[in-house]
């Protein structure tokens, strides 16, 4: 009864603060480019007018524009299930497998890709091609951080990799572990559309991916689609602090180890939170072109990570 | 058993014979051939099932091949499963084709007679004991393939696929015929089964060299790359459900004829065997992948694709290999577990997108996706089968292909208690393959799913496509429902399939499973499909009543596209299916050496204002490029030399006969 309540919470958590990480991220965003900025739970507001606004829809689209904002979302919502947030001792142990993960993470990203297409404007097509471009090239960084990690936990169990990381005393000091963890922060920032790779706060033609794929999208519709991409930033930024800092996780279902993980998510979302705004403040939007370079050079460290362990085994 | 085996044959031959009686009457031609091949998978697939289910089968009629040990024929748990793999797309293809081939006038007797002949040889193939009879059905399977990709043989350009594929086919037929018979000889028999025993056998020589040449035969056959030239011209201009039994089925004979001879007929190799044949299928999947990305020929597009998914098969049958010369027999079998799940996969969703490509050329007269565009509205199912396909071919959970694709993940990853180093780098490099593979593929067909069937149409001819016959529906949605079931119940596969892999190389896949849940190597990696499928639908159910109790506002306009104030909206302002793989072509122009020529012709009186824009490009490919364009100048300068030899007189060809009978008279003494 425990573990399910547990459960519940912690998707909870996931789907529901997801926005108000987002509202962070632009407050600290705004207080380091010197403006005053909106408050922090300004996304819940947007979220709010959304669902109160009609949906205007392209005279050209068909049943697959209607259904992907609801597959988006679904996807998310299930990935929010799959991502040990509070706890590792979560119900849904069936879901519990990383590769599972980035494969309901890609059918998103395919629906997106689709609906882009299909109101027939040159921007939606932009944005897919790109979007899809962004998104298999950085899937060889993924499986190999995976490889990476799996190699050190014996299993491609979320859960498990936790628990095996939360023993090891020696976890920063293996630099297997560090490339790994700097290669999927790279990828994290490409998957989520964050600068330097895509700039989410855009609407300029030429340089928009993500903006770009969404841009007919109103009402319902793109509230649907942004609280799916805040639990993406969400569960990214979860993944980050919970597979590479596993402190203070809960690994038991006993209360105090739940409270403690309860303390500790703020502050590690809180390292990352800040720590992507200070990034996206210093660096400016890369070429479309110059991305490969940047992913190829993820993966290179994540191969790294995958020699390093193979050599000092 | 024996009799639904033999009752098989009879209605194969009856439509065979239907064919050339009723040569005069197309419909009824049509209908008869079809009707009566249709019965016959369907008792083929009641032969895979029982073969399953371990009922075995042994035929020798020592009177029909007089030579090399008489007809022998078998089945065994392997062999039964490529028998179901054959069945699921052979049945829906000739369901198919009653409908599809309405419009093939005069042609009906011969598209029916070789189709007869195809099927069986398939089977025959998978059921094959001894050299000579493997041999005669391998070479009447590709001679009748070659007839039925020749249905069209008034254009050149399917004569030019033909004789291409002719070509690679009897390539493929020689290298085969040298290792058969290099084995045969140094173990002094003609059963394949008695080549090996226990460890004992021909040296190591001759069975590296058996290895290397009938693997080049095999995937000569299966497609992969570098032998994988004849597929993106045979598939299009094959009739499509020729195409999907090609693609879907016939090619993955090649992989049949590699798993037997890796793990069975030529007994347990060195770990370079497993090496070649994982390099082979990472290129595969790779290369494949790259250039169905940039194709806009919707046929050539699921060819090359085709290449990429042999690639992915490869990669757990090479993972397979490796594993057992390193003395791991359970990933072993896990790998190839994962590679034969994937082979029946694939049969199942190729096999539905080249139908589903066939209903679109049959329905707008063209294979170019940039004449496409708005298909989904004018063929609503077609256009839905189609997206199941393209999600399942992406490996998207709860499809099937996400779970072979998972698998063979899995028995990659575990290639960690390979106690080499050089090879742990050579599965993290497969690793990165198959996960760019797996993104790219993605990139495509969204693109191929998203150009074709999305927005406006971009012709005429696409603007007055019609839904097709039922009966073409009908097929595509049995396939669409298979795709689903595999996807979420696996255990319907994997039980059969584990006592398949248990019998042929004697050790248990490192799997569990029950009947929903997968779980590989011991708590190393689990997934419960059915479940994945259940949260997902319950989610989005979930959202959509949520959104009502929320009292979101369920208003909906319509209204034109946004497009920065333009006046009209036509698809000219859409993105084109060379505009979406543009970023791959950049990315990877090493490979593809595209060439490209823009032409802008500026009104007279100011260049800022355009008339015409032609844009062209044509990309190359890497292998035709280094490997084949030398190899076919060789042939032609040598044939040129011999040509001195051809004089046309009748009297030098009798010298010429006489000198050779005097020479094999010397020699054969």
């Amino acid at each position: 009864m425990l573990r399910i309540a547990v459960t519940i919470v912690q998707w909870l958590v996931a789907v529901v603060g997801a926005p108000l990480l987002v509202g962070v991220i632009r407050k600290v965003k705004a207080r380091l480019q010197g403006r005053r900025g909106a408050g922090v739970w300004q996304p819940y507001a947007n979220l709010r007018k959304l669902l109160v606004k009609e949906v205007v829809i392209s005279e050209n689209t068909s049943w697959v524009f209607r259904l992907t904002p609801y597959v988006v979302i679904g996807t998310m919502l299930l990935a929010a299930c799959i991502v040990p947030v509070l706890t590792t001792a979560g119900a849904l142990q069936m879901l519990d497998n990383i590769i599972l993960l980035m494969y309901v993470f890609l059918l998103g990203t395919f629906f997106l890709a689709l609906a882009g297409l299909d109101a027939g404007s040159s921007f939606g097509g932009m944005g897919s091609s790109r979007e899809m471009a962004i998104a298999a090239l950085a899937e060889p960084t993924i499986m190999i951080a995976i490889f990476a990690i799996a190699l050190r936990a014996g299993s491609t169990g979320l859960n498990e990799m936790i628990r095996r990381s939360v023993t090891d005393p020696l976890l920063l000091l293996n630099p297997g572990h560090l490339l790994a963890f700097f290669s999927l922060f790279i990828v994290a920032i490409a998957e989520t559309g964050r600068l330097p790779v895509d700039n989410p706060a855009t609407h300029l033609e030429l340089t928009m991916i993500h903006e770009a794929m969404i841009l007919e999208y109103s009402g319902r519709y793109l509230a649907l689609i942004e609280w799916a991409s805040a639990i993406k930033l969400f569960l990214f930024l979860t993944l980050l602090g919970n597979v590479f800092f596993p402190w203070g996780i809960a690994v038991t279902l006993q209360p105090s180890a739940i409270a403690i993980g309860i303390v500790t998510l703020p502050i590690k979302m809180g390292v990352l939170a800040v720590s992507l705004a200070v990034l996206e403040t210093g660096l400016a939007k890369l070429r479309l072109f110059r991305v490969p370079e940047l992913l190829s050079g993820s993966f290179m460290l994540a191969l790294l990570a995958v020699v390093s362990f193979f050599f000092l085994r | 058993m024996l009799r639904c085996f033999t009752a098989s044959l009879i209605f194969f031959a009856g439509g065979a014979c239907g064919a050339l009686v009723f040569a005069r009457d197309d419909s009824l031609c049509r209908k008869v051939t079809h009707g009566l091949a249709l019965g016959g998978t369907v008792l083929i697939l009641i032969v895979g099932v029982a073969g399953l289910q371990g009922q075995p089968l042994d035929l020798l009629l020592p009177g029909i091949l007089p030579a090399g040990g008489g007809l022998a024929l078998g089945l065994d748990r392997l062999s039964a499963f490529f028998l179901l793999i054959i069945a699921v797309g052979a049945i829906p293809s000739t369901f198919y084709a009653i409908g599809y081939t309405r419009h093939y006038k005069g042609k009906q007797s011969g598209l029916g007679f070789m189709l007869n002949i195809f099927i069986p040889a398939m089977m025959l193939v998978a059921m094959s004991r001894n050299v000579l009879t493997f041999l005669v059905f391998w070479e009447a399977m590709s001679l009748t393939s070659y007839f039925l990709v020749m249905t069209d043989s008034d254009q050149a350009e399917t004569c030019g696929a033909g004789w291409l594929y002719l070509v690679m086919t009897h390539g493929g037929l020689a290298c085969l015929v040298v290792g058969f018979l290099a084995m045969s000889q140094a173990a002094g028999s003609f059963t394949m089964s008695d080549w090996v025993h226990a460890g004992a056998g021909p040296d190591a020589r001759v069975r590296n060299l058996a290895f290397v040449t009938m693997a080049a035969g095999f995937l000569s056959k299966a497609g992969a790359i570098p032998f994988h030239i004849w597929l993106p011209r045979a598939h299009p201009a094959a009739p499509s459900h020729v195409s999907a039994m090609m693609s879907g089925v016939m090619i993955k004979l090649g992989i049949y004829g590699l798993i037997r001879i890796g793990f069975g007929w030529l007994g347990q190799g060195p770990g370079w065997w497993g090496v070649l044949i994982l390099a082979v299928g990472a290129v595969s999947a790779l290369l494949g992948v790259l250039y169905a990305l940039i194709d806009s020929d919707l046929k050539r597009l699921l060819a090359y694709s085709s290449v990429e998914n042999i690639g992915i098969i490869l990669l757990g049958v090479g993972a397979g290999l490796l594993f057992r010369s390193y003395g791991l027999g359970a990933l072993a079998a896990l790998a190839l577990v994962a590679a034969l799940y994937h082979c029946l996969n694939h049969a199942a969703f190729k096999g539905l997108l080249f139908l589903g490509a066939g209903s679109v050329l049959h329905a707008t007269g063209t294979r170019n996706m940039e004449a496409m565009g708005g298909l989904l509205r004018r063929m609503p199912q077609t256009g839905a089968y189609f997206l199941v396909g393209s999600l399942a071919i992406t490996a998207m959970p709860p499809f099937n292909g996400f779970i072979s694709e998972w698998l063979t993940f899995q028995s990659l990853l575990l290639s960690f208690r390979v106690q080499a180093q050089f090879f742990n780098l050579v599965f993290a490099l497969c690793i990165a393959a198959l996960a760019l593979t797996a993104g790219l593929s993605a990139a495509c067909f969204v693109r191929a799913f998203g150009i074709a069937f999305l927005a406006l149409p971009r012709g005429e001819a696409v603007e007055s496509a019609h839904e097709s016959h039922w009966t073409m529906l009908t097929s595509m949605g049995f396939l669409a429902a298979a795709c689903l079931t595999l996807g979420i119940a696996p255990a319907l596969v994997l039980r059969p399939l584990s006592s398949t892999v248990n019998d042929f190389i004697g050790e248990r896949p490192d799997l569990a499973f029950n009947w929903s849940g997968i779980a590989a190597s011991n708590g190393f990696a689990a997934i419960d499909p059915f479940w994945v499928a259940m949260i997902l639908s319950l989610l989005m159910l979930a959202v959509w009543i949520g959104l009502h109790a929320m009292r979101a506002n369920f208003g909906r306009r319509y209204y034109e596209t946004w497009g920065c104030g333009r006046a009209v909206q036509t698809a000219a302002f859409e993105y084109t299916a060379a505009a979406f793989a543009n970023p791959f072509r950049r990315v990877f122009a090493f490979l593809y050496r595209s060439v490209e020529e823009t032409e802008i012709e500026a009104h007279p009186e100011s260049r800022f204002f355009v008339k015409t824009i032609t844009y062209r490009h044509q990309s190359r490919t890497i292998i035709e490029d280094s490997v084949y364009a030398p190899i076919g100048a060789v042939v032609r300068r040598l044939a040129a030399k011999a040509r001195t030899v051809q004089s046309g007189n009748v009297h030098s060809y009798l010298l010429y006969i006489l000198l050779a009978l005097l020479t094999l008279l010397l020699f054969a003494r």
